[in-house]
């Protein structure tokens, strides 16, 4: 182990403020990134990492999603339901600014939703505004949502990144330079290297806050990302990109792993539209061929959780289904050749992400064991988004889904590119959608659960973990995350 | 010399207009939809179609591509797609990083396999000529990827006297130079393998001339006749594959890049193609080229000056 003295003399700007166990010292946090994004602005780019940097720590909005999955206020304290379940009214926190120094009241919330509603709208989410009718601003200090239908997701998609609330005035340049009214200010972002936030001392929980500066570190490669981590540039990596690294900072001191859960289901999709992939019987073929716990530890090192349909396995309504179709070989021989497609070749079109070619590789080889010839073709992501999910060009791929509460794609009908056509399902989701209550809600979503299996339309792999590595000193990161941010304002630096 | 330089920049000119062309081609025919790849998979179909009309991606192709000419010629090279920014501007800040590893590689280069090219041809036969073309075949052998990460866990993890990657920004020169050692050393250490065989081969090639027995043979030491006589007439095959390298070096970059996690052009155009962004992607390309025709055109004024004898044929 070398000197501290030495690690501490390590030109990086980052360390430059130390961590030590002294008050008048900014306590300063690095973090490293996998995924550069090219815009800031989380209401018009749907890129992942601009969530994890700016949602809720640069950007806020009415709402915000705790770890757990409750809703929580943020910009709004406190809110009314009316008795029809379509009227919301919201009252805003008092003194609020941007960080430009511009009040936010409720002229600013109407402005933000108007723009992710109007027709040139480029919101990446825009269908979780659908629901709304008019938004109106009472009072400064109090808005008015009125819904069309009753909407059980509302007040959780009030908190996202896609609902931000953003000022008209630095609304163009939130690509480059936000303008949020959230804890932390953005500073700097030097493009291919670093982005730097401050605190913003004005906000209403500065006092909170631990951290006075955080710097996000580009690190795209797994090899220089561990590198980074184990020479001490870093002090978390808290979507570190490769499971086989893991076990060196397991065994280390200095760190600890974390491997909590995410809402992204890894599933190899099935083209329910194209032959023999409309017959069931096929579709069950190929999870019986399958072995979940195989792939999981040749893709994942171990580090996943399976799934038996699409949901979460630490959603409040899930429903372990994992044992529908226990894997064997043989059986699955049987019910292709049943099915007429015995010795078939099967084209598996998969995009560049680790899980999804390392899972292809395993499920090609258990396939084959089957009795199917099935060939697997690695393709460019931009070639993917083109011909898989646009054309629909495609036998089976491999691919996460990663936002909560999307039971609601099998409800797309056959345009979407699952080919998956059921009424049942799209009434079912309907449904779903406007059951306010938690409990009855669960139990649809049970039902949910039970068609997707039993119609087996998709081989559900297994649930997409979060995988962490940080200093031991770093106290108050998530360990799973039902949404796609982390707020900071919650996290600090043990001396 | 008139002549000569108009026929070259002329050739500039043509060169860089069909670079131009076919990557506009291949951008527009491979798959992939830049505003797609911006709002995500679970996007509306109106977002897409809004955020396609504001790109200026439904006008038709022969308008895009004549319009992105006639502004490049007046130096506006459009937005980027994905960052919204000028193009120029995202180029104009990540140059100067991948220009000074670009230039600090082919230096060290020059100065390793002359050096070592120079001394085996001197020691042709003995250890020393073993030992080097021993060395530059491994060196050729080795990935530069793959000799980076060595030395990053070599330097930086286990004797941490280097940072692991990163550009701690011209502000602080000192720590600037200490995060291009490594990212230098694993360029030059693969590309001087090859240019050390090259002077080698050269220089004994000259060495077998009468020339060189005569200075011998009129007192004139080893070493002065080495340096002073055999390699100055070395160097036109040597400046032919500098030409050749220096090409090779800027678009290595992008590996090094990568590794180190630089903030250069190299990174830029990986990210750019991925993202589809046309006006980025083309800028980049249109600037390697710009560079290797460049470099080529400067090896080509070298060769004159070299060799005296050729300026009569220029």
């Amino acid at each position: 182990m070398s000197e501290p003295t030495l690690s501490r003399t390590l030109p990086a700007l980052a360390l430059a403020f130390g961590l030590m166990a002294s008050a008048s010292a900014a306590a300063e946090l690095v973090i490293g990134m996998q995924q550069e994004p090219t815009s800031l602005d989380p209401t018009a780019d749907a890129t992942a990492s601009i969530d994890s940097m700016m949602t809720q720590n640069v950007f806020e909005s009415l709402t915000i999603v705790a770890e757990n999955g409750e809703v929580q206020p943020n910009l709004a304290t406190s809110w009314e339901v009316s008795e029809d379940g379509l009227t919301y009214t919201f009252t805003l926190a008092e003194g609020v600014a941007f960080h430009d120094g511009s009040t936010l009241d409720a002229d600013d919330v109407v402005y933000s939703f108007d723009r992710a509603m109007g027709e040139d709208s480029v919101n990446p989410s825009k269908d979780i505004f659908e629901p709304i009718e008019s938004v109106k601003a009472v009072d400064p200090q109090t808005v008015e949502i009125t819904l069309k239908n009753k909407d059980a997701f509302f007040l959780f998609n009030m908190g996202q990144g896609d609902s931000a609330i953003v000022a008209s005035e630095s609304v163009e340049t939130n690509n480059a330079n936000p303008v949020g009214s959230g804890p932390f200010k953005f500073d700097s972002w030097t493009r291919g290297d670093r982005l730097t936030l401050v605190k913003n001392p004005d906000h209403r929980d500065a006092a909170e806050v631990a951290l006075d500066k955080v710097v996000f570190r580009f690190i795209s490669d797994p090899a220089a990302a561990t590198a980074a981590m184990m020479a001490e540039e870093l002090d978390a990596f808290p979507g570190f990109p490769a499971p086989e690294l893991l076990p060196q900072f397991e065994a280390d001191p200095r760190f600890r792993v974390n491997v909590g859960s995410t809402e992204g289901e890894v599933i190899l999709a099935m083209n329910n539209a194209k032959p023999p992939f409309d017959n069931v019987e096929v579709r069950r073929a190929v999870a019986t061929a399958i072995d979940r716990d195989e792939i999981i530890e040749g893709a994942m090192y171990g580090q996943a959780v399976p799934i038996g349909s699409f949901y979460p396995p630490h959603g409040t309504a899930y429903v372990d289904l994992t044992d529908a179709y226990p894997h064997d070989s043989t059986k699955a021989e049987e019910m292709f050749e049943a099915a007429g497609v015995a010795g078939a070749t099967m084209t598996l079109r998969v995009p560049p992400f680790p899980y999804a070619t390392r899972s292809a590789e395993i499920i090609q080889n258990q396939l084959s064991e089957a009795g199917i010839d099935a060939k697997v073709e690695n393709v460019e992501w931009g070639f993917w988004i083109d011909e898989v999910y646009k054309k629909k060009n495609y036998d089976m791929t491999i691919i996460a889904h990663t936002s909560p509460n999307d039971m609601g794609n099998f409800a797309r009908g056959p345009d979407y590119f699952y080919g998956y056509d059921n009424a049942e399902m799209t009434a079912l989701w309907e449904k779903i959608q406007t059951e306010v209550d938690a409990e009855a809600r669960n139990e649809l979503l049970k039902q949910g659960q039970q068609m997707l299996s039993d119609q087996s339309v998709h081989g559900f792999l297994f649930q997409l973990p979060l995988l962490g590595v940080f200093r031991q000193e770093v106290e108050g990161y998530w360990s799973s995350s039902p949404v796609l941010y982390m707020p900071l304002k919650n996290v600090s630096i043990a001396n | 010399m008139a002549y000569f330089l108009f026929r070259r920049t002329l050739g500039f000119v043509l060169t860089l207009l069909a670079v131009s062309l076919v990557v506009f081609a291949v951008m527009n025919v491979l798959p992939g939809d830049p505003a797609l790849t911006i709002l995500g998979m679970d996007a509306s179909e109106d977002a897409i179609a809004a955020l396609r009309e504001q790109l200026g991606l439904n006008e038709p192709l022969v308008t895009r591509y004549v319009s992105w000419v006639w502004n490049a010629l007046q130096g506006d090279f459009g937005l980027s797609h994905s960052f919204r920014v000028p193009v120029s501007e995202l180029i104009a800040e990540r140059l100067p990083m991948t220009i000074s590893l670009a230039v600090a590689g082919m230096l060290v280069t020059l100065v390793l396999a002359l050096g070592l090219g120079i001394t085996a041809a001197a020691q042709h036969g003995r250890a020393g000529d073993w030992g080097v073309m021993f060395l530059s075949q491994l060196g050729i052998a080795v990935p530069a990827f793959w000799l980076s990460i060595l030395l990053v866990m070599l330097f930086a993890v286990k004797l941490r006297w280097l940072p692991p990657g990163g550009f701690a920004g011209w502000d602080d020169p000192a720590a600037a130079l200490r995060s291009l050692i490594l990212p230098t050393v694993a360029l030059a250490l693969v590309q001087s393998a090859v240019l050390a065989r090259v002077t080698r081969s050269s220089a004994l090639e000259v060495m077998r001339q009468d020339f060189v027995r005569t200075a011998r043979a009129s007192g004139l030491s080893r070493r002065r006749v080495l340096w002073r006589h055999v390699l100055p007439n070395a160097l036109v095959p040597i400046v032919t594959i500098v030409g050749m390298q220096f090409a090779a070096l800027v678009t290595g970059t992008i590996v090094i890049e990568n590794v180190f996690y630089l903030p250069g052009l190299g990174r830029l155009i990986f990210q750019s193609i991925a993202n589809r962004d046309l006006p980025t992607v083309q800028a980049l390309v249109m600037l390697f080229a710009a560079i290797v025709v460049t470099a080529n055109f400067v090896v080509d004024l070298l060769y004159v000056v070299i060799d005296p004898r050729l300026k009569a044929r220029a």
